[in-house]
């Protein structure tokens, strides 16, 4: 088997035992990228000498007797959301083209620290703002299973180059779905940590308290390495979490749901899921149960209002967290010809760097924050909030972890959904609830749709640091699942 | 803009209207780091040296809230007897403005850390109690400099420069409830507040409170209602308020311009004004009709603040003695009048007389020194007291020397003059301008013999018992020494010479 092919964890382990070098990992990665990304486009930035430097100085790191950690060697695609100092740094907008951020997010430090070999920065819709990668303002990233479709988004050039073989691992941010929905669309692993289990010092805001860093693998166990490797309290970020890392690698090695009592979302399925994907969903349910898990409906009234709270919440902070974007010490500057005065320029360069959709989530958050408005919508979605974390607080009384669908359809052509800005929100319809209540939630595949033969994700939602049950019950997914499929659900995919 | 008030004359004004004072004061903190990063709060570095990402807003940055600077707030708010919050928030305050790099401003809202005090100040002997709605914590913004244009703001510049450095430091910012019933004596209460408030700031050693470096600025709010009315008018705010003097004499000019306005039947348009201090009045700045809204919402990068009410208990067991408890003790122990201590106080005097005291002067010498020759000094210089340049030991040295009789006041006023005008230490003043008592007896009688002999007939009326007559012969030693005699001794020696018998 290839070195592109094999997992994280079996890539750390040959480099630790000096059987393959990190150098020459990093090149079957770049190999690999140069021979796919043409059509894929996953990364906005690889630059193949640093990308050669850095893996050179892990395997002097692992020859003077160091060792980082179990992925040290492994190559990682980063989301072009995180500060890297010797990278440039876009979040996908043109008000940013070119910037380098003099200094490293705590996530990239860290990943560093741990011996990961950074091959370069992949796409996302600008700022985090989309469900397709199609928001990017450097193009539109494509589905490995299906060129003609989208990737999931905003993580979707992570989501991408992990389901086509150019990484083994990414990182992502999961703000309203953006790292679960890609992982389900895309036939991966995609984990949404607990809310400040993992830092966002050096994340670029969408946010503040939806979004959270987490990881993409092709397995259970190399996602749960590689939010080891990157989590832990951060004194950068004051609503990072002051507690240990549950301990999600022995979880994902644990991989047994005996005794378990999985709760299934009453209120995620019916009109408007794709048939296809419930199918599967209720597949993966009847494979918990023969797997020795007790399951039981569970209802979470206040869920069906968690996308209109949503679109309130994320919008009214957007707003206020790309104020900063006004042409005076970094990113794009329009219109300065020395007669225009800061104020105009401000204007200019904003309507000129950001892109549509971003433009009407800051619209919508600057409306929900208005003096008399605010009580109506971001008084009232606050409020929402609250309920659906009661709803997840009564629910944890009586379940261990929750599941439902990961989304309501399989991967969207490209362009479908592009002007339909209420099409594309429903996206996230399922994944939401756990941005607001901060819980752990992550997608595992669970099958292809009979409909149009690609991936389908099962979502598992466990309590606030919880997220070991995530581990725990997607390993025992995946276990069961590769066994009655011979092998993992990508190895179904066609060859690029 | 140059827009020419008119005025009414204060006295009229006051006849017809009555004011309500508000006042909204910042005070940097001195907590060494920035608010919600590390960078230092020194002032005066080179523009743009003390900044880091968080305090430039770079992407993907965060704030940390700086515990030392939440605790100064509480000490703060406890000193002027406020309602500690058990829990609250900070907030964003969201408006464009090229030197706030976030372009939203770390504030507090409608859960500020501390409420409802208040603190009492003393005018024309009568105590008049200021009440504080709030005292809540943010952080300071940067610093534009207009270059080009009249005005040096930003309407009619050429450009602009932004310097981050202040960008960040801890602001916090002390607001009054609104100020009735001081009539005419409303600039007075305006500046005796001001004026204690730096104290307590002092006294807590949260900030070094210089108006003059921006590290206290005091917005005023003025309206006015006429007399027999109960409806408050509108008012307008002014800023640039940089000095205690500027603090009275904002709220004066204010008057006198809402009063000729509403006189004429005019309307006062809320806004923010200008305070200029060359010619003490305002002028127009921003309107706030078509008001800014913030869209505060609260700050999600940060987490709650809950002080454990335990800690905020030993804190203000700790507070340190108050600056008007200090000034009854001083009082008593200088053993002064209601009215010499007013005076000090009001003069800004207690602190350089204590110091003096301390440096080993007697209290009535230092406060003579420093209530008589030098406040003269310091206004004609029109400058404050504790601006000149002599310190508490050079004028306790003073009045040793003239405990000691080497010198008499009008000597030691010389000395001081000297010290003032940089010439060194007193010891050394004395030295040059050879300024010691004639105590030499040889010197003295030889002045005193010339002075009998040019004044053959006052020295006659002595001689015949008109003993009165010395005067105008110890006045002739005095002139012909230039002051340096003891006046004392010439005197005995005169008689003496004269055959007469004291
Ligand atoms: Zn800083």
């Amino acid at each position: 088997m290839s070195l592109i092919h094999k997992t994280a964890a079996e890539l750390g382990r040959l480099v630790a035992a000096r059987e393959a070098s990190a150098v020459e990992v990093a090149q079957a990665h770049l190999d690999r990228i140069a021979e796919v990304d043409g059509e894929i486009n996953a990364f906005l930035h690889v630059e193949a000498e640093s990308v050669l430097a850095q893996a050179r100085a892990v395997d002097e790191r692992l020859a003077r007797g160091e060792r980082p950690g179990p992925l040290a060697g492994v190559p990682v695609a980063h989301k072009d959301v995180f500060a890297t100092a010797d990278m440039p740094t876009t979040a996908g907008s043109k008000i940013l083209e070119g910037w380098r951020p003099p200094y490293d997010a705590t996530v990239t430090r860290r990943l560093r620290e741990a011996g990961l070999v950074i091959l370069g920065k992949t796409n996302l819709d600008e700022f985090a703002m989309g469900s397709s990668t199609e928001n990017s303002a450097y193009g539109v990233t494509h589905n490995p299973w299906d060129r003609s479709r989208i990737p999931g988004g905003s993580s979707g050039g992570s989501s991408a180059a992990v389901s086509a073989y150019e990484a083994p691992l990414s990182t992502g941010t999961d703000t309203g779905g953006s790292i679960r929905q890609p992982a389900a669309v895309t036939g991966i692993v995609g984990m949404k940590p607990t809310y400040g289990g993992s830092s966002r010092y050096g994340l670029i805001a969408f946010a503040s308290s939806l979004d959270t860093p987490g990881p993409f693998a092709r397995n259970v166990l190399d996602a749960a390495l590689l939010q080891e490797a990157f989590s832990g309290h951060d004194p950068l970020d004051s609503t990072s979490i002051d507690a240990p890392v549950p301990p999600v690698a022995e979880a994902a090695r644990q991989a047994d749901v005996a005794g378990l009592r999985v709760g299934v979302v009453k209120e995620f399925g019916g009109d408007g899921y794709q048939p296809g994907v419930l199918a599967r969903f209720h597949e993966a349910v009847e494979l918990l149960e023969s797997l020795g898990a007790k399951v039981v409906e569970v209802s979470c009234p206040s869920f069906t209002y968690a996308l209109p709270a949503y679109y309130l919440i994320a919008p009214s902070e957007c707003s206020s967290n790309l104020a900063r974007f006004d042409a005076m010490r970094y990113g794009l500057r329009v219109g300065d010809d020395g007669t225009r005065s800061a104020e105009e320029v401000m204007a200019l360069t904003r309507a000129a760097g950001f892109g549509p959709e971003v433009k009407r989530r800051i619209m919508l958050g600057t409306y929900a924050l208005s003096s008399g408005y605010y009580d109506a919508y971001y008084g009232q979605a606050q409020k929402v909030r609250t309920l659906i974390m009661r709803d997840f607080e009564a629910a944890f009384h009586q379940v261990d972890v929750l599941v439902s669908p990961t989304t309501p359809t399989t991967a969207f052509p490209i362009g479908e959904r592009a002007d339909d800005p209420m099409a594309m929100y429903l996206a996230d319809l399922c994944t939401i609830p756990s941005n607001l209540a901060g819980n752990a939630a992550i997608s595992v595949p669970c099958g292809l749709a009979d409909e149009d033969g690609l991936p389908v994700g099962l979502q598992i939602m466990a309590p606030v640091l919880g997220d070991d049950r995530c581990y725990r019950v997607g390993a025992a997914v995946e276990k069961a699942y590769e066994s009655r499929w011979g092998g993992p659900l990508l190895a179904k995919a066609p060859a690029l | 803009m140059a827009d020419t008030a008119t005025l009414m004359p204060y006295d009229e004004a006051l006849e017809r209207f009555e004011p309500v004072l508000g006042l909204e004061t910042h005070v940097e903190l001195g907590t060494g780091s920035k608010m919600f990063c590390g960078c230092s709060t020194t002032f005066g570095a080179p523009p743009n040296t003390q900044v880091c990402p968080v305090c430039l807003a770079l992407p993907g940055s965060l704030p940390v809230a700086n515990e030392k600077a939440i605790e100064s707030t509480i000490r703060i708010g406890l000193a002027l007897n406020c309602s500690i919050a058990t829990w609250c928030r900070f907030a964003r305050k969201n408006y464009f403005y090229p030197d706030m790099p976030k372009n939203y401003q770390i504030s507090q809202y409608d859960e500020p850390l501390c409420t409802d005090g208040y603190l009492d100040v003393e005018v024309d002997g009568k105590i008049v109690r200021v009440e504080i709605e709030r005292v809540h914590l943010e952080e300071d913004t940067g610093k534009s400099t207009h270059v080009g244009g009249a005005t040096g703001r930003i309407h009619g510049a050429d450009y602009s420069i932004v310097d981050y450095n202040r960008a960040g430091i801890p602001l916090v910012e002390i607001v009054t409830k609104p100020i009735t019933g001081t009539d005419r004596l409303a600039p007075e209460v305006a500046k005796a507040y001001v004026t204690e408030l730096r104290e307590v700031m002092r006294s807590l050693g949260v900030s070094d409170v210089r108006m003059e470096q921006g590290s206290l600025r005091c917005d005023v709010n003025v309206s006015l209602m006429p007399r027999g009315s109960t409806e408050w008018g509108t008012r307008t705010e002014t800023k640039n308020v940089n000095s205690l003097r500027s603090v009275e004499r904002a709220v004066r000019g204010e008057i006198e311009r809402q009063a000729a306005i509403l006189a004429e039947g005019g309307r006062i348009v809320q806004e923010t004004r200008h305070f200029h201090e060359d010619t003490g009045q305002t002028t127009s700045g921003r309107s706030k009709e078509e008001a800014q809204d913030y869209r505060y919402f609260p700050e999600p990068d940060l987490l709650p603040i809950a002080p454990d009410p335990e800690w905020v208990a030993s804190l203000k067991a700790a507070l340190p003695e108050l600056p008007s408890v200090r000034r009854k003790r001083l009082q008593q122990e200088w053993g002064v009048s209601d009215l010499d201590m007013a005076a000090m106080h009001n003069a800004d005097a207690i602190d350089l007389v204590e110091a003096t005291v301390a440096a080993g002067a007697p209290a009535g010498d230092a406060r003579k020194w420093w209530m008589g020759e030098l406040a003269r000094r310091a206004n004609e210089a029109g400058t404050a007291l504790a601006d000149l340049p002599i310190t508490p030991g050079d004028v306790a040295k003073v009045t040793e020397l003239v405990a000691s009789g080497a010198l008499n006041d009008k000597l030691a006023r010389q000395v001081l003059e000297g010290v003032l005008a940089g010439e060194g230490t007193p010891d050394e003043v004395v030295e040059k301008r050879g300024l010691r008592i004639v105590s030499d007896e040889g010197e003295l009688s030889a002045i005193i013999d010339q002075v009998l002999a040019d004044n053959a007939d006052a020295a006659d009326k002595v001689r015949g018992g008109k003993i009165a007559a010395v005067g105008a012969l110890v006045g002739g030693v005095m002139k012909a020494s230039r002051g340096k005699a003891d006046a004392g001794r010439a005197r005995e020696l005169i008689l003496e010479k004269l055959g007469v018998q004291p």
